[in-house]
C-alpha cells in the first residue's frame, strides 16, 4: 500500500474542491441566471475537458504552463522553480480539468431555483449576498453537492492529465492513480489490488454520504 | 386578533403616497402615470398581456421602462432622467406574487422573519395571527394550502413595514370559496393600513369590491382612471374590460337573515333580498349589481318572481355599436347601470330625468359579488 501517493491523492482533491467551491457557486449562479449572446459557446467551453481525451489536455496544459509559455515563465520568475511537475502544476491543470464537473450541476442546481422566489427574495429586502446565502444556496445545495462529490472522485481517480503534467514523482506528483499502475506494470498485482479497492472504498463512501445527505434535505424541504 | 391589528396599526408610521410613470414601447410597451393616496387601494385592471403586472413589476424595482418615474413620498426610487434607480431590496415595497413564492424550505414564521430587518419571532407570530394562521407558524410552505400560502405571503409582504403594499392577482389561485373569505379579510385589514396599495387584477369582480379606485390598462396603456362609476362611464375602458363585466355597485346594510335562506338589506334605493350573507345586520357590505342582470319598468311592477325593485331617475343613455344601450340610473343617490336592448328603450321611450324601476332576481347577485365594506364615493 501506497501511502504516501493515496494522502496525495487526497490532498489534490481537497485542494481542487476548496478552489472550485466558490467558483462553482459564483460561475454556476451566473450562468443560470443569465442570458447572453455568447452563452451556448461558454457553455461549451466549459464543457470542452469532458469530451478531450485526458492526454490530449495534459499535452496543452503541458504547453501552456511549460518553461517556453509564458505563464511558466512568470512562474519561474516569481517562485524560482517551474509549474509542471510540481503540486501547483497538478493542481492548475486538476482545476481547469474539473471545470465542468463544477460548474454544470451547480447550474441546473440554481435553474431550479424559480425566479420569483429570487424576487420575493429581493422584495424582502435581502441584499444579493443575502439572497444567496439564506435562499438561493439552501435551495441549489444538490446541485452544488453534486459538483463537488464529482470534482472529489474524479481528481482522486485522473490519470493521463496527471501523468502528463506531473510526471511520477513520488511524493510529488505520483498520485494514487499512478502508483497503482505502476505496481501493475512491476507485476505486484496484489499491492494494485489493495489500493484499487481503498479507491474503490472511499469513491463509494463519498457518493452514499452525498446520497444520504441529499435525501436528507430533501424530506426536509418536501 | 384585536391586539395582532393593533401591531399593525403601529407599524410605517409615516403614510406617503405613491406615484408611478412610465413611457416605453419596447421590450413591452408601456404608457401609465398614477399616484396613490396613503390608505388607498388601486386596483390595475385589465386582460391578461395588457401590461398590468409589468407596472407592479415597475414599482417593485423588478423591471426598469425605458423612460419611468417611482417615487414614495416625493423620494424617488426610479427616475431615468435622473439616473435614479434604486436596486429592488432598497425600495421598502411589500409584493405578494401570484404564485406567493414563498421560501419553500423556510417554515411560515421564517418566511415572514426573512423580511424582517431585524427577525422578530414575537412579531412574526403577531402578524400570521393578523392573518388567521394562528399556530401554523412552524408549517413549510408545502404544509399549508393555497389560501394558507396565500396568508403567509401577505404576513411576510406587512413584516417588511412596507411603504407601499403591491398585490399580483394574490387570489387567483384559491379556489372560490377560500377567495370569497379572503376579500373580506383583506377589507377588515385595509381599514389598518396606512400605506398605499396596489392590487393587479384581471377580476373586474375582484377589483370593483376591493378597490377605491380603478386604473384599466390596455396593451400597456391606461386607457382610463377613476372610481367604479367614473370608469363604468367611460366606453374607452369598457371596450378595455369587455361589456359583460359591467357592473355597478352598491352600498347596503344587512338588516335581518329570513327563515327562508334570505337576508334582507337596506340600500337608499330600497330594499335588496339576496342569498343569504354571512355577515351580522348592521354589516355595511357593497354589492355589485351586473349591468346585464337588471330589468327595467316604468310602473312599479306587481305580481313579479324578482323580488328587488329600486327606484330612481334615469341619468344618462349610452347607446353603442351592438342591438343594446346602456342605462344609467340614479337610485337614492347611487349609480345602478341596466344593459337593455336599443329596441326596449326605443319602446318603452326611455329618456333622460325619466323615472324607472330597475329589477333584480335575488338569484342573480352571485355569493362573490358581495363583500363588506362601503364602496369610496367621489374621488379625481
Amino acid at each position: 500500500m501506497d501511502w504516501t501517493a493515496l494522502f496525495l491523492s487526497l490532498r489534490l482533491a481537497g485542494w481542487t474542491v476548496a478552489i472550485l467551491l466558490p467558483l462553482s457557486i459564483l460561475s454556476g449562479r451566473w450562468l443560470a441566471y443569465h442570458r447572453f449572446r455568447a452563452k451556448g459557446l461558454v457553455e461549451a467551453m466549459v464543457m470542452l475537458p469532458l469530451v478531450l481525451p485526458p492526454t490530449v489536455f495534459g499535452f496543452y496544459m503541458l504547453l501552456a504552463f511549460g518553461r517556453n509559455s509564458p505563464v511558466g515563465d512568470m512562474w519561474l520568475r516569481l517562485f524560482g522553480h517551474q509549474l509542471v511537475f510540481t503540486f501547483e502544476g497538478l493542481l492548475v491543470a486538476s482545476v481547469i480539468f474539473n471545470l465542468p464537473f463544477a460548474i454544470q450541476p451547480s447550474q441546473r442546481g440554481f435553474e431550479a431555483v424559480p425566479v420569483e422566489v429570487r424576487e420575493a427574495a429581493a422584495c424582502c429586502g435581502l441584499s444579493p449576498w443575502r439572497s444567496l446565502w439564506k435562499i438561493e444556496l439552501p435551495l441549489a445545495w444538490p446541485g452544488v453537492l453534486t459538483a463537488m462529490v464529482l470534482v472529489f472522485s474524479h481528481t482522486l481517480g485522473e490519470f493521463g492529465v496527471i501523468l502528463m503534467m506531473g510526471g511520477s514523482i513520488p511524493g510529488v506528483t505520483k498520485t494514487i492513480a499512478i502508483s497503482i499502475y505502476d505496481r501493475v506494470q512491476g507485476f505486484d498485482m496484489q499491492g494494485a489490488a489493495i489500493m484499487s479497492a481503498t479507491l474503490v472504498a472511499i469513491s463509494l463512501a463519498t457518493i452514499t454520504a452525498t446520497f444520504m445527505l441529499s435525501a436528507r434535505i430533501g424530506r426536509r424541504l418536501g | 386578533m384585536a391586539p395582532a391589528v393593533m401591531a399593525l396599526d403601529a407599524m410605517a408610521p409615516e403614510a406617503m403616497a405613491l406615484e408611478a410613470m412610465a413611457q416605453a414601447t419596447a421590450p413591452i410597451p408601456l404608457d401609465f402615470a398614477f399616484r396613490v393616496e396613503p390608505g388607498e387601494l388601486l386596483a390595475l385592471v385589465g386582460h391578461s398581456g395588457s401590461g398590468k403586472t409589468t407596472v407592479l413589476r415597475t414599482i417593485a424595482g423588478l423591471w426598469r421602462p425605458t423612460v419611468a418615474r417611482v417615487s414614495i413620498g416625493g423620494r424617488g426610487w426610479l427616475d431615468t432622467a435622473k439616473g435614479v434607480d434604486l436596486a429592488a431590496h432598497r425600495r421598502r415595497v411589500g409584493v405578494v406574487f401570484q404564485n406567493y413564492a414563498l421560501f419553500p424550505h423556510l417554515s411560515a414564521a421564517r418566511n415572514v422573519m426573512a423580511a424582517m430587518d431585524t427577525p422578530d419571532p414575537a412579531g412574526a407570530a403577531r402578524l400570521l395571527d393578523l392573518v388567521n394562521l394562528h399556530g401554523l407558524g412552524d408549517r413549510r410552505p408545502a404544509q399549508l394550502s393555497g389560501g394558507q400560502q396565500q396568508r403567509v405571503a401577505l404576513a411576510r409582504a406587512l413584516a417588511r413595514q412596507p411603504d407601499a403594499l403591491l398585490l399580483d392577482e394574490p387570489f387567483s389561485a384559491v379556489d372560490r370559496a377560500t377567495r370569497e373569505k379572503l376579500y373580506s379579510e383583506i377589507l377588515a385589514l385595509r381599514a389598518h393600513l396606512k400605506m398605499p396599495v396596489v392590487l393587479v387584477t384581471h377580476d373586474m369582480n375582484e377589483a370593483q369590491l376591493l378597490a377605491d379606485r380603478l386604473v384599466v390598462m390596455d396593451k400597456g396603456r391606461m386607457v382610463c382612471t377613476g372610481t367604479t362609476a367614473q370608469v363604468m362611464a367611460d366606453p374607452t375602458a369598457l371596450r378595455a374590460m369587455g361589456i359583460r363585466e359591467v357592473a355597478a355597485l352598491l352600498p347596503a346594510t344587512v338588516v335581518s337573515h329570513l327563515p327562508d335562506g334570505l337576508t334582507l338589506l337596506e340600500t337608499p334605493a330600497g330594499a335588496l333580498f339576496l342569498p343569504l350573507l354571512e355577515a351580522a345586520p348592521g354589516t355595511v357590505v357593497r354589492v355589485r349589481i351586473m349591468a346585464h342582470d337588471v330589468i327595467l319598468s316604468r310602473a312599479r311592477p306587481e305580481g313579479l318572481s324578482a323580488q328587488n325593485i329600486l327606484a330612481g331617475r334615469i341619468t344618462r343613455i349610452v347607446a353603442g355599436q351592438g342591438p343594446a344601450v346602456m342605462v344609467h340610473i340614479d337610485a337614492g343617490g347611487h349609480e345602478i347601470l341596466a344593459r337593455i336592448t336599443r329596441r326596449a328603450a326605443e319602446t318603452m321611450g326611455l329618456q333622460v330625468a325619466d323615472q324607472v324601476h330597475a329589477i333584480l332576481k335575488s338569484m342573480s347577485v352571485a355569493r362573490d359579488h358581495i363583500a363588506a365594506g362601503a364602496p369610496a364615493q367621489g374621488g379625481d
